[in-house]
Parts: C-alpha cells; structure tokens; sequence
C-alpha cells in the first residue's frame, strides 16, 4: 500500500500509520476491521480554513486532516464495519441546541459523504449500544476514550486509544500498530485499588473511576473490596470517570471483566507497582472535587446522557419526570444515540420527558457541540465525566449528584444535591 | 574577576517525530489532556485543576509527563498547528497512542526515553534545542551560575 499500488489515498493512509508506528516503537501492524472513528467531519472553522487554503470539500478535509496529506487525494470507500461516533448537533433539535441553518447544512452534507464512502452513521460515543458491539479478542481500532474503556475492560475486545487521524487511515488499510493494547503482556493490571467504603450506586461508581484515574493516570488499575455487582450503567460511568481524570484505557474487576478471574491473571502473577486506597474520606474529597466548580445553587440546565444513555437511563428519567413540569426558564437535554432514540421513542419515554418540559436528543452532547441552552450560567450533572469537561470548555458552573438530584434540580430550579 | 557562564546540559532518549526546533521550555509535571483541556486556538490550558490553567503553550517546548483524557488528542493538537498555536517541539516521559499520534500530526520535533528525567532538568524559562532525528535535547539553564 506504501508504494501508492493501491492508490494515493491508501499510499498517505498508510505513510501516516507508519509514521505512527514509528513514534510508537511498534514493529509491526495489526489487522483491523472494526473500526470506529470521525472521519471527514469539520467543524464550520475547519471547514472555512480548508476552503481558503486550497478547497474546503469532504475530500479536501479528508486528505489534509484526517491523513495528514499536503494534499488533496481521492478519498475511496471503505472496508471493513466502520462507524462514524458522534457528530456535533441533533438532526431534527439543532435550531434549540442554538446551530445556524449554514451550519446543519454543512453538517447533512457530511453525514452524506460518510454513508456514500461506506461508513454506517451511528453518532454515538457509545456505539457498543447502537449495533457495534465487538466480541472477545477482537482486534478493533477506536476512538472515544469511554469507549475504549469499555471495549477494553468489559468486553475484552483490543484496542488502543486512537484518534481521528489513525481510524480514518484504519479505514482505508486496515492496519493499526501491533502496540499497547493488541498485546497479550500490556493488558495485566500494574496498580491495586482496595475499596473500603460500599459502591453501589451509579453516582458511586463515577465517583470512583474519577478517584482511580486520577490516581494511576494512564496505567491499569485492579479493583477489588466493597463493590456492588456493576451493570453496563456502572461500566460506562465508572470507564468514563476513569478516562477523563486519569488515561485508563483498561480497567481489571476481580471476578467481574474477564481478564480478572482472580488477583494472580489480572496481575500476571506480578506485584502491583502500587496500592491505592478508597475509603470513606477519598470519597468525600472526590465528591467535593466534582463539586468544586458550583457555588450557585440557582441551576438553569440539566444535561443527562453521558456518555450517551443507554435505554434503561432513559426509562429512569421518564419515570421521575411522568406528570411533573420543569421549572419555568430552565431546561433539560438528556443525550443519547438515534438507535436508542428510536427505542425510547417506541415506548413512550421521549413523549413522557418532551410533556415535562425536556428534550431527548441524540448524536452529541453540550461538550461536543459546545451547546447550552441559552443564558446557561449554571449546570446540574449526573457524569463525573462531563463534570470533568463542561465547565472547563464552556465557562459555566456545574454541580454533581445523581439523577435524582438533577431532576429535582429541573423540577424546583434549585441545587439540593449532597453526598449520602 | 567572575565570569558567567551558561548552564548546558544534554539529554538523550529516542525519536518521536524527527526534525530540529528550540524555544523557550514550558514545563509541568501534570499530564495534559488535548480535547476539552486545551483550546486549540490560543494553545491554552484551560483544565479545571491544571497547574498550566490559562498559560499557553504556542511556540514553546512543552516539556511534560504525557498525554491523558480524551481520544481527541490528536485533533486537538492538529487543530492547533493549523491555528498556529502548536508547540514548537515536545519533551516527554510516557509513551501513549494519543502522544504519538498528536506529536506526529502536530509535526513538532519530539523525543521521548531519556537517559534521564527532563522534567527534573529542565526548568520553565530555559532555552531548549530539540533534535529530533538524533533523540538529542540540549537545554541552556536560564539561571546562569556564577563562577569565581
């Protein structure tokens, strides 16, 4: 493929993906065929640099983004089953999510192009819940660091962390560095987390992946003690947490994800390069951490689904808002794929949370496509995650509980959330 | 009679991106995360508890643990070589995909592997030669020691 036999744009595809090898220490490739990534998507910015410097087509940002190229390369469809994560605004709610009509247009042309090069649109980071979920042991190439997560610790699927450049090129070769993650020795654990305090709750399980990624960054925590019985719920809000304070890529349960039958397999029969406490006070300190940038109990926004809900969370937030209103000037986003929607949408739950005053939206969220509703000054969240993010990006306050605590919150405008 | 002479020291490791820079160093010992942390723009840091929070790394050698946090990492650092707000060069400890892949689209000069820690060598403030071919780091203290 180097030598272009198989055309330019696998020729820069794969120039790219060697010199990624290369800055890796990799000595060979792995073949891949799931892929998940964004390929070709550009923001209106992006979009507007590349049309004054040369040509801002689909192409034009595919080549000169996506592979790195100085230039413009015929872009071929892809093999393989790639999917496309999410995207920057709601297909049918952008005008409220505050988008310009120029900018859903550019945003329609490009979901286009992605489907007529072969890529499904799924425009979700939880694309494990929309039709792409991978088996054990399969090689994959994905982005979305929750996602990776989850692949990784929950599946036992293989993946590194990848970005934008190396699944776009990943779709054209399917080729990824033999590195990290594809390898049977760099998946055993490196750090022991004993839990002393209960986690149950959904809220409890974010708050320690935020605890444990911060604590062993970009390493490989085994978590053994005082655990509930985690669900898929708990994986991604836990995987999430994780990946966002710290860089967990894979995460070992003791007797829960399986890589971890006992101590001695998740460790390798290693010693643990560290032990790292969760008790009560840890707990305390990581919820006020999350907490830290509110100060204003007056909350105008609620934003639910992330990552993106999957429908069980969506059941939940129907329930708690059935024959209630939201609090007159204050909003409710709850974010979560176009699979599910659909799913939500047959039993009711969109209906039920639309009649109190919310929106169920899908393809991003309001870190991904930089969107409050407007005059947002104060944020409530049930995501370690998006706590991390929103506040930082935006420039708003945010508070941190459970998803009660944010439905009460849009129910009575007010913050009453604390640490039970 | 004193004279005063600048600090040299060299540091070896290995090539991440080839290709020689220098500028001033921007040191710390918090790991960066490139989506939803910086702001490609600007180059600044804008994490919440981030030591570097509001200081921008354009045109220094961002010397730094590694990289954490989001898949975007490389697009966020790509997005930032194409504002012009990109490092010069990167100097760092931990290898990941996301460094890798963000150091190599940034095009900046990058070394990592060294024989000894640039993060205990090398201070904000000092002028720094990348060459990233040979894996060589040469780092001109900005304090300059007084010698009698």
């Amino acid at each position: 493929m180097l030598d272009g036999a198989e055309g330019p744009a696998r020729q820069k595809a794969m120039d790219l993906l060697v010199r990624y090898g290369e800055a890796l220490g990799a000595e060979r490739f792995v073949d891949v065929s799931n892929i998940a990534g964004v390929p070709g998507s550009s923001t209106l910015f992006l979009h507007n640099y590349y049309k004054e410097h040369g040509g801002g087509s689909f192409e034009d940002v595919f080549s000169r983004f996506d592979l790195d190229s100085d230039e413009t390369v015929p872009f071929p469809k892809v093999g393989g089953n790639c999917c496309h994560l999410q995207g920057g605004m709601d297909p049918e709610l952008w005008a409220e999510q505050g988008m310009s009509l120029e900018a859903f247009a550019h945003q329609q042309q490009d979901e286009a192009e992605v489907r007529r090069h072969g890529i499904q649109v799924l425009k979700t980071c939880t694309p494990y819940l929309a039709g792409n979920m991978p088996a054990f042991g399969e090689h994959c190439a994905w982005m979305e660091s929750s996602a990776v997560v989850f692949c990784n610790s929950v599946v036992g699927a293989r993946t590194n962390t990848e970005g934008r450049e190396s699944t776009s090129a990943a779709m054209l070769t399917g080729k990824i560095p033999d590195w990290g993650f594809h390898r049977d020795d760099y998946r055993h654990g490196t750090h022991l987390v004993q839990v002393d305090v209960a986690v149950e709750s959904v809220m409890d399980w974010g708050m320690l992946g935020y605890f444990i990624g911060d604590a062993v960054q970009e390493n490989i925590p085994v978590v053994v003690g005082k655990l509930g019985q985690p669900d898929l719920i708990r994986h991604k809000h836990f995987g999430a947490a994780a990946a966002s304070s710290g860089g967990v890529e894979m995460y070992h349960i003791v007797g829960v994800t399986p890589e971890a039958a006992s101590l001695e397999i998740a460790f390798d029969s290693k010693k643990p390069m560290a032990t790292i406490r969760y008790g009560p006070e840890e707990r305390r300190r990581v919820y006020e951490s999350l907490n830290s940038n509110g100060r204003d109990a007056n909350v105008d926004y609620v934003m639910l689904g992330c990552p993106h809900a999957s429908i069980e969370q969506i059941g939940e937030a129907a329930r708690l808002l059935a024959g209630k209103k939201i609090k007159d000037g204050r909003s409710l986003w709850m974010f979560t794929s176009r699979a599910v929607k659909s799913v939500a949408d047959l039993n009711g739950f969109t209906k039920t949370i639309r009649d109190a005053g919310g929106l169920v939206m899908t393809d991003t969220c309001s870190a991904i496509g930089r969107m409050l509703p407007k005059g947002t000054k104060v944020v409530a969240l049930d995501s370690a995650k998006q706590v991390h993010y929103l506040p930082a990006i935006m420039g708003i306050e945010a508070w941190f509980g459970t998803t009660e605590d944010c439905i009460h919150a849009a129910l009575t405008g007010r913050w009453a959330g604390e640490l039970r | 009679m004193s004279t005063i002479t600048p600090t040299k020291v060299i540091l070896r490791g290995r090539k991440v991106v080839g290709g020689c820079a220098e500028g001033e160093a921007l040191v710390t010992r918090d790991t960066i995360s490139g989506w939803g942390g910086i702001d490609p723009m600007t180059g600044t840091v804008i994490e919440t508890h981030h030591e570097l929070r509001g200081v921008s790394f354009k045109d220094k050698v961002l010397v730094f643990p590694g990289a954490k946090g989001s898949s975007g990492w490389s697009a966020a650092f790509h997005l930032a070589r194409i504002a012009n707000a990109a490092p010069k060069a990167m100097v760092f400890n931990v290898m990941t995909t996301k460094i890798a892949l963000g150091a190599v689209v940034t095009r900046a000069p990058s070394v990592t592997d060294f024989d000894q820690d640039p993060l205990s060598v090398i201070q904000t403030g000092d002028w720094v030669k990348v060459d990233g071919d040979r894996g060589v780091v040469e780092i001109t203290k900005a304090e300059v020691t007084k010698k009698a």
